[in-house]
């Protein structure tokens, strides 16, 4: 049985503009130890899946309209805010983008560090300090005995984000969800924080489901990933398949835009055109208007297509137009 | 720290020059003198007061005499028409609007602070716009007809309290009231609009994903610097609280200094004019340090930033 289980989840926001559907319907899960990747272009729904499994997502406008999460034998989505808190931060834990602005500048590193700990574990204040310092040093910042003090503003942006990942793994958590933990951060301290995420997995055992835009990234660190699209998920493989034999235009697509892979010289290859509008009811293929196969003219226009299991583990959405040769 | 400190004072002697200034000059512009009244005093007596009170003197002179006067003995000259010494007055007066401005003070913090931070909390929903309404009414009706309203419709019924006067201390309740909710009108705003800045940052949903209570959150994450722009203005409306109101203390009979504000100008009465003046810019110089000091004790920020300058 997998840790968390994902069915079906549905999560719109109703805004005076309009009914955002922001997740239309996703299904996933996670075993244990395993990094599970989201990927997507920005506003295609990965942050809100995973905000809305811990009851973070603004309610209202933000509405759960459907589907379980299933962790250890209860629905996270049907739990109380009271319930639900006593797993966020304690069994499931998350990093979030910005390390700027995600630690609260008026507190000492200290009081926020020890926080999940006194909280979740009811730990004394000198014992949960004495944890903080250890974990302090397990992220690897120089002398946490000292540091433990400072201010969030007294740190640079890769340390706090060091900091963060020491807050979200402090209570061991049996997953931990990173919101694209290393785009705010400088080339060089990307490699450092990926790294770091990894080896602190390893130590803890716990799970990871990461998502980013960066499919380089994903490359690295994931074992399974899930392709999403304007809310849905449009591909679904471990790791080696998807790269390997990506099968749906958007998937191919992305991995067209990796600079790294392409020509140098050559100018670099972006998706044309934009997101699609999530007020919109949308009947057909979401990915048609840009998807650049030689098939594109067969991509459904009356109904959503389905996601269908090619090979063993490798779902992709079942649209002709967007399964084609593609035209470049 | 101690430098910070020595340039704020420095720098509040300036402004209370510059103060000084402008209100010895509009004094001057004003029409007529000290000695001007429905009374025909002849000329040559008038002129016998003026000397006396060196009002003879070329304008720059007595501009340079008051300060001169302030800094080597202390003095800040008499009163023309009371014929007493202007700290005297201030020294009798002042207590009376001290007490009616601290506990005015009390009373809007009190009352506006909870108010503010739970429409926050709860904002869109109706104990927001309740507290935000009656914030609005609090802001616009005058204390002159709030006044009024608290003696007819409170004082009245219950024994007691009285209508006006200064003589128990129960006395402060009504005044303090009346006084109190335009500055606790103003503060609710205020904190409702710095919670919302907080509630907004990407930190409190950190906080959240850490599993905390929302009264952690409330109290530990936000409030802090939630409570930043109430308590920068809380500095200056201090000053203006304790330093008495005219109407309020007018309505209530309270023996405070807003009678000597609105007086002295129309007595003409130069040294109180000025004196009042002075003390009033005092209070809003020290309360501004004050309130700009516990912003730095509440934010780190800013204290680094002070401590580098």
């Amino acid at each position: 049985m997998p840790l968390l289980e994902v069915d079906n989840l549905k999560v719109r926001f109703h805004t005076r503009n309009g009914i955002v559907r922001a997740v239309d319907g996703v299904s996933f899960a996670v075993e244990k130890g395993e990094t599970v990747g989201i990927v997507g272009e920005s506003g295609s729904g990965k942050s809100v899946t995973c905000y809305s499994l811990l009851g973070l997502i603004p309610m209202p406008p933000g509405k759960i309209e459907g589907g379980t999460a299933m962790f250890d034998g209860q629905d996270l989505l049907s739990l109380t805010e009271k319930q639900l808190s006593k797993i966020r931060g304690k069994r499931i834990s998350m990093i979030f983008q910005d390390p700027m602005t995600s630690l609260n500048p008026y507190l000492k590193i200290s009081t926020q560090l020890t926080e999940p700990l006194r909280i979740h574990d009811g730990l004394g204040k000198s014992e949960a300090l004495d944890r903080a310092i250890a974990e302090m040093d397990a992220v690897g910042i120089p002398d946490p005995k000292k540091r433990i003090h400072s201010y969030p503003h007294e740190f640079s942006g890769g340390m706090r984000q060091r900091v963060m990942i020491a807050m979200a793994t402090i209570t061991r958590p049996e997953i931990l969800i990173a919101d694209e933990p290393t785009t705010a951060l400088d080339v060089t301290i990307q490699r450092q924080v990926l790294d770091l995420i990894k080896t602190r997995q390893e130590e803890l055992g716990s799970a990871v489901i990461f998502i980013t835009h960066d499919l380089a990234v994903v490359s690295e660190v994931c074992d399974f990933v899930n392709v999403m699209y304007a809310g849905r998920f449009v591909e679904r493989a471990p790791v080696g398949n998807l790269f390997r034999e990506p099968r749906h235009a958007y998937t191919r697509a992305l991995q067209a835009s990796i600079p790294a892979l392409q020509t140098k010289g050559e100018e670099l290859y972006t998706i044309p055109g934009r997101p699609p509008d999530l007020r919109k009811e949308i009947t057909g293929c979401v990915f048609a208007p840009r998807c650049e196969t030689e098939t594109r003219e067969q991509c459904l226009t009356d109904h959503r297509p389905e996601l269908v299991e090619v090979t063993p583990h490798h779902w992709v959405q079942d649209c002709p137009g967007c399964l084609g040769r593609w035209a470049r | 720290m101690i430098r910070y400190l020595a340039s704020r004072i420095f720098q509040g002697l300036l402004v209370l020059f510059a103060l000084y200034t402008i209100t010895f000059f509009l004094v001057k512009a004003m029409p007529g003198d000290p000695f001007t009244g429905e009374k025909n005093i002849p000329e040559d007596v008038k002129r016998n007061m003026r000397e006396q009170s060196g009002l003879n003197d070329p304008l720059f002179i007595q501009y340079l005499n008051y300060p001169k006067a302030v800094l080597l003995e202390g003095s800040f000259n008499y009163s023309i028409k009371k014929k007493r010494p202007v700290v005297d007055i201030i020294a009798q007066a002042f207590p009376a609007s001290l007490a009616l401005g601290v506990s005015a003070l009390i009373f809007a913090v009190m009352l506006a602070i909870p108010i503010g931070v739970i429409s926050a909390f709860r904002r869109n929903s109706w104990v927001d716009y309740s507290g935000m309404a009656i914030a609005m009414i609090g802001i616009c009706v005058p204390s002159f007809v709030i006044g009024p309203l608290l003696q007819i419709s409170i004082a009245t019924h219950i024994p007691a309290l009285r209508i006006a006067g200064w003589d128990s201390p129960i006395d402060i309740l009504l005044p303090a009231i009346t006084l109190g909710l335009g500055t606790a009108a103003y503060l609710a705003r205020l904190t409702r609009g710095g919670m919302l800045e907080i509630l907004s940052q990407d930190y409190i949903r950190t906080a959240r994903a850490k599993g905390l209570s929302t009264s952690r959150i409330m109290i530990v994450h936000a409030l802090r610097g939630g409570l930043i722009p109430s308590v920068a203005f809380i500095g200056p409306a201090f000053a203006a609280l304790i330093s008495g109101s005219f109407i309020v203390e007018s309505i209530f009979q309270i023996p405070g200094m807003g009678q000597h504000f609105v007086t002295a100008i129309t007595d003409r009465d130069e040294f109180l004019v000025l004196g009042l003046a002075l003390f009033y810019g005092f209070l809003v110089v020290v309360m501004n340090l004050v309130a700009d000091l516990l912003v730095g004790f509440l934010n780190p920020r800013v204290r680094l930033a002070e401590l580098d300058a």
